[in-house]
């Protein structure tokens, strides 16, 4: 390992800007006669629109253009598009409703884009806004995850009943017979809390229109600006592919909110050609909470078969997940093969069949957040592993290590084939470092100061680095989701690296340096990480699913392996020897068996000037591309305990220790994966304890702002033990696994876990508030006024 | 934000003048409320006459048994004098609970009082402290202030210019924060006066800051937590939101109370 390699906690390039205020985020880009977009929403969660006056908003001051969804239309412009086909279990596609971007005949959540004006500043935009009359006849709503179904409120006319899907993976035979011949089943009901990502950069869009070329310009808050580009061309129509470039430059955070393509960024390149001016948006706080696309939202049923040895001989799971009011770009394959293929967790489970309901509610569209799938089904494992070992009377980590799976490749009955792993090794480690043995006198102690102490495992499994293209394309997916790297050298041996991958948060411009220095062996100062510009980078799939460095980075070893075969070429005529007697080696290209050798920036000179070589006999130059798709998913696993104590009196749960030991594979800066750890494992915690959107029966959102929404505060969490174990994964070039999500997906159930422990039964639910504690603390206290 | 005249007075009789010559008019203070509101559109006077000016507004005095503070004194100010920590600890405590750093930086005692906010700290206090607020027009006893969520007694365009707190033998205060917002949940301001024991509650009571009487009562006998086992507060009293139902509410008044009480013998 070299002090700036791979495995090296090199601080992040990255943070000189960030930390001096020298980012440049969407809001910072200010184009010569920009004007300013504001978007009039719908007060109510469902309405029909009799009509939009938008007549008094036009001559007020200031105002350029006001905007309805009849005015996208005549330009034929397209709807918003779910780019994942799921299929019910009778084979019927999955029912989509339409999606304007501006609202056509009717309003179907609150925050609902109904018109927009485009005025000389943000204020008369608003004031115009205020102007506009909308005759609404008022519709009542669903709002109710579990009452979608049951409600005479229909959100779109393709689905009588709100649903959207009723798909099932598994096989249900197998696992009925499973339980028909188990000795104890454990049940449970489940609620996956709705979340508001809360980025801390809103999203923003700048939309531009170059009358002289033809050609527009988006700056938005993307983690994907090339699949933008794609769908606000080929499905949007907003632009030619060619003739629109989409920039995504810093931006601050995402956690899968930022995948999306939503109706702000589209109204803003679309009106830039109708007013003939650059179009600025800038979501505010409130827009956010109201309109950025939720996470998780799961009633779930589910049932663990075990038989008389204590092994877990089945599992059936019946989950109903809202997805809002209309369907987000990946919505549909966040419940469906982001969530089941990970219900077999860590463990051997021959039988699995899980059924998913899609439904249609009054409410922001859900999709993707920081773990997609993967924490809602890990919550779902692991509460029922947990109260399954509490049921059967055995220890939750000896009940876990008794049924891990210890043979790979493991094929589970869920569509994975998991390549990887050492789960008990995880186990041990977290044990040690927990100091386990020891928990009972530590609830003892507690227990003298009145306070109750417990304890909660969470054995997490992901499946990161998506994906294999063929497979997700065989599952529905509208895209491949390889990724793809430029590597070009400069005449003086620098280094630019063209990543689809975009970095927002993740430290991309340090960890992919680290591989080109490592592999080159130059300076990581030498090396340019460039990612999130549509005209620079060809093209890319982005950052979303802990993919970058599996995927992303594997794309780029491939190109950087090509630049050093073409660089021995270089070398073979400047040495005047075969090209089969060069080697590289510490960043030099030398002849085998001599002194002669010749530094990568000098070989890097002798490819420009060509001087040593024919034109013809080999292109002058350095520059290679490559585009990996993976072979297969990557398996991050690890084990957290969590342990609380809480107070009885207030229902305050403190969390006293937090252990996290997770395989990542092959680390390249631990440094910032510990970051990465950290800010999953707070996210988790917010789920679990703090965060959870709500919404009234009319569906107004109560929880708008951060004066009601809970976000984990530094004082919330404590100060995290993390260890690690490695199995470097064998199905990418670099042994990566991916760390993104680990933590988001591991911490809620390791929390609940050591709250039921510590109160001594199963009746808490997400988020867990010192109310909701002291309930439950209160039956806990009296189990005969439980009844 | 909707457009507005700014007005900056630098005398408390200048400010009472805009005031009674302008149409539509706020006093800011701090700003900690007024400001998001406008920002939201949700307030849109024509006229803010700013009281960051006025230096009559500002300073602590102790004079015998009371403490006496500027109504434009900031929360971090209270917290950090010297004069407040030695006579009233409890009060600096208390300033020092509210908000985070840039809110005690900004937001002022005269602030909170005028908005009378149901979740905030300094109405608490006022009321268990036997406070008088002070105008530029008369003097209003803490009991009579206070009439209900964000209503107070004073009169259209009545500046507060000074809060006048008895000190007491005893006191603490204690707060069960609101875990989103960390406004008060329920906080609970005991103290023990020559006169009698004082327990005023925020956060909690569906009418805003109150007097527990019961609780005073049965303290006003043995100033301890124990003083207090089985005197409740009426749920039906209680507010009620996503937070924290009503009786939950009610069950933290008792346990915070308890705690201050706890807390104030501690002290000594």
């Amino acid at each position: 390992m070299t002090e700036t390699g791979i495995g090296a906690p090199v601080r992040r390039k990255e943070d000189q800007r960030f930390v001096t205020g020298q980012g440049r985020y969407v809001d910072d880009f200010n184009r010569p006669g920009q004007a300013h977009a504001y978007f009039l929403r719908s007060p109510h969660a469902h309405a029909a629109i009799r009509s939009i006056d938008t007549g008094p908003a036009t001559i007020m001051p200031g105002v350029i253009a006001v905007f309805t969804g009849d005015d996208l239309a005549a330009d034929k412009i397209g709807g918003l598009i779910c780019g994942w086909m799921i299929h019910s279990k009778d084979g019927s596609p999955m029912k989509a409703g339409p999606h304007p971007a501006l609202a056509q005949g009717k309003v179907r959540y609150v925050g609902d884009h109904v018109a927009v004006v485009i005025a000389e500043t943000l204020a008369q935009a608003k004031d115009a806004a205020e102007a506009i009359v909308v005759d609404y006849d008022v519709l009542p709503a669903v709002v109710e995850t579990a009452q979608a179904t049951k409600t005479p409120v229909q959100v779109h006319e393709v689905s009588a009943d709100n649903t959207v899907f009723n798909w099932h993976l598994g096989n249900k035979d197998e696992t009925e017979a499973a339980f028909a011949r188990a000795k104890h089943v454990t049940k449970i009901d489940l609620v996956n809390n709705r979340l508001v990502p809360n980025p801390i950069e809103p999203r923003a869009a700048v939309g531009e229109y170059d009358f002289g070329t033809d050609n527009y310009t988006l700056y938005t808050t993307s983690q994907n600006p090339h699949v933008a580009r794609l769908v606000l061309s080929a499905f949007i129509g907003v632009a030619p592919e060619h003739k629109l470039r989409v920039i995504a430059p810093d931006v601050g955070g995402g956690f899968g909110s930022k995948i999306f393509i939503y109706a702000e960024e589209t109204v803003c390149v679309w009106a830039a050609k109708k007013v003939k001016r650059p179009v600025k948006w800038t979501s505010d706080r409130s827009e956010a909470f109201l309109s950025d696309a939720h996470g998780r939202d799961h009633v779930t049923h589910a049932e663990m078969a075990t038989d008389e040895n204590g092994k877990i001989i089945g599992l059936r799971v019946h989950t109903t997940a809202n997805l809002g009011a209309y369907l987000s770009t990946f919505s549909s394959s966040v419940p469906t093969y982001l969530y089941a293929p990970l219900l077999s967790g860590q463990y051997d489970i021959p039988a699995i069949y899980c059924e998913v309901d899609g439904v249609y509610t009054n409410t922001a569209p859900v999709d993707a957040y920081r773990g997609a799938g993967r924490p809602e089904a890990t919550f779902v494992v692991e509460r029922l592993v947990e109260k399954t070992a509490r049921e059967l009377g055995q220890n939750p980590a000896e009940f876990r290590r008794k049924n891990y799976i210890t043979q790979f490749p493991h094929a589970t009955p869920v569509i994975m084939t998991y390549d990887t792993g050492d789960y008990a090794a995880s186990l041990d480690k977290a044990l040690e470092i927990s100091d386990y043995k020891n928990f009972d006198s530590r609830k003892q102690e507690s227990a003298r100061r009145g306070k109750l102490r417990g304890i909660g495992f969470s054995s997490y499994i992901e499946a990161c680095g998506i994906a294999p293209s063929q497979a997700v394309g065989s599952l529905g997916a509208g895209v491949g989701l390889w990724e793809s790297a430029e590597v070009r050298v400069n005449p003086t041996g620098s280094v630019e690296v063209l990543t689809g991958s975009h970095s927002h948060g993740q430290g991309h411009e340090t960890t992919f340096a680290q591989l080109v220095s490592d592999r080159l062996g130059i300076s990581i100062d030498q090396v340019s990480i460039v990612h999130g510009d549509t005209d620079k980078v060809q093209f890319g799939m982005g950052t979303y699913g802990s993919r970058s460095g599996a995927v992303g980075m594997s794309a780029i070893a491939k190109a950087v392996d090509k630049v050093i075969a073409k660089g021995k070429k270089v070398a073979a005529h400047v040495f005047e020897a075969s090209e089969g007697d060069i080697e590289f080696k510490d960043g030099r290209f030398g002849v085998a068996g001599t002194d002669r050798s010749m530094a990568f920036g000098e070989i890097a000179l002798q490819a420009y000037i060509a001087h040593k070589f024919s034109g013809q006999d080999l292109e002058p130059g350095l520059k290679e591309g490559a585009f990996y798709d993976p072979t297969n998913f990557t398996f991050p696993a690890g084990v957290h305990i969590c342990e609380v104590e809480i107070d009885p009196d207030t229902g305050v749960t403190k969390i006293e220790r937090w252990t996290a030991v997770d395989d990542f594979g092959v680390i390249i800066n631990p440094m910032i994966v510990e970051g990465q750890v950290h800010g999953g494992i707070a996210q988790g915690v917010g789920q679990a304890l703090l965060e959870g959107a709500v919404y009234d029966q009319s569906g107004q959102l109560i929880t708008a702002s951060f004066n009601d929404y809970c976000m984990p505060r530094a004082i919330d969490l404590p100060s995290f033990q993390v260890g690690m174990t490695t199995t470097p994964c064998p199905s990418n070039p670099l042994g990566i696994k991916g760390c993104g999500e680990a933590g988001a997906i591991a911490a809620p159930p390791a929390v609940i876990n050591a709250i039921t422990d510590a109160l001594g039964h199963e009746d808490i639910a997400m988020p867990a508030t010192p109310q909701a504690v002291w309930r439950a603390a209160q039956k806990a206290r009296m189990p005969m006024a439980a009844e | 934000m909707y457009a507005f005249e700014y007005h900056r007075p630098t005398s408390v009789k200048e400010a009472a003048g805009l005031a009674g010559k302008a149409e539509d008019i706020k006093f800011l203070a701090g700003g900690h409320t007024l400001l998001p509101t406008m920002k939201l559109r949700l307030a849109g006077p024509a006229n803010l006459i700013d009281l960051g000016q006025i230096a009559e507004l500002r300073g602590i005095e102790r004079s015998g048994d009371t403490v006496t503070i500027g109504a434009m004194m900031k929360h971090a100010e209270v917290a950090n004098s010297a004069e407040v920590k030695e006579a009233i600890p409890a009060l600096a405590e208390m300033a020092e609970l509210i908000g985070d750093p840039h809110v005690r930086n900004r937001g002022t005692i005269g602030g909170s009082i005028a908005n009378n906010d149901p979740s905030a700290d300094y109405p608490a206090a006022c009321l268990a402290l036997n406070a008088t607020i002070i105008t530029n027009q008369r003097k209003i006893a803490a009991d009579d202030f206070f009439q209900g969520i964000f209503t107070t007694a004073l009169e259209e365009g009545e500046i507060i210019t000074q809060v006048s707190f008895k000190v007491p033998s005893q006191a603490a205060y204690t707060k069960f924060r609101n875990p989103a917002s960390r406004y008060a949940l329920v906080g609970v301001f005991v103290a023990k006066h020559a006169s009698g024991v004082r327990v005023a509650v925020t956060g909690a009571g569906s009418s805003g800051v109150f007097r527990v009487t019961d609780m005073e009562r049965a303290l006003s006998g043995n100033f301890a937590a124990e003083a207090l086992e089985g005197v409740t507060v009426a749920e039906s009293e209680m507010n009620s939101d996503i937070h924290a139902d009503a009786a939950y509410r009610a069950h933290l008044v008792g346990v915070m109370a308890r705690r201050a009480v706890q807390a104030a013998v501690a002290r000594g």
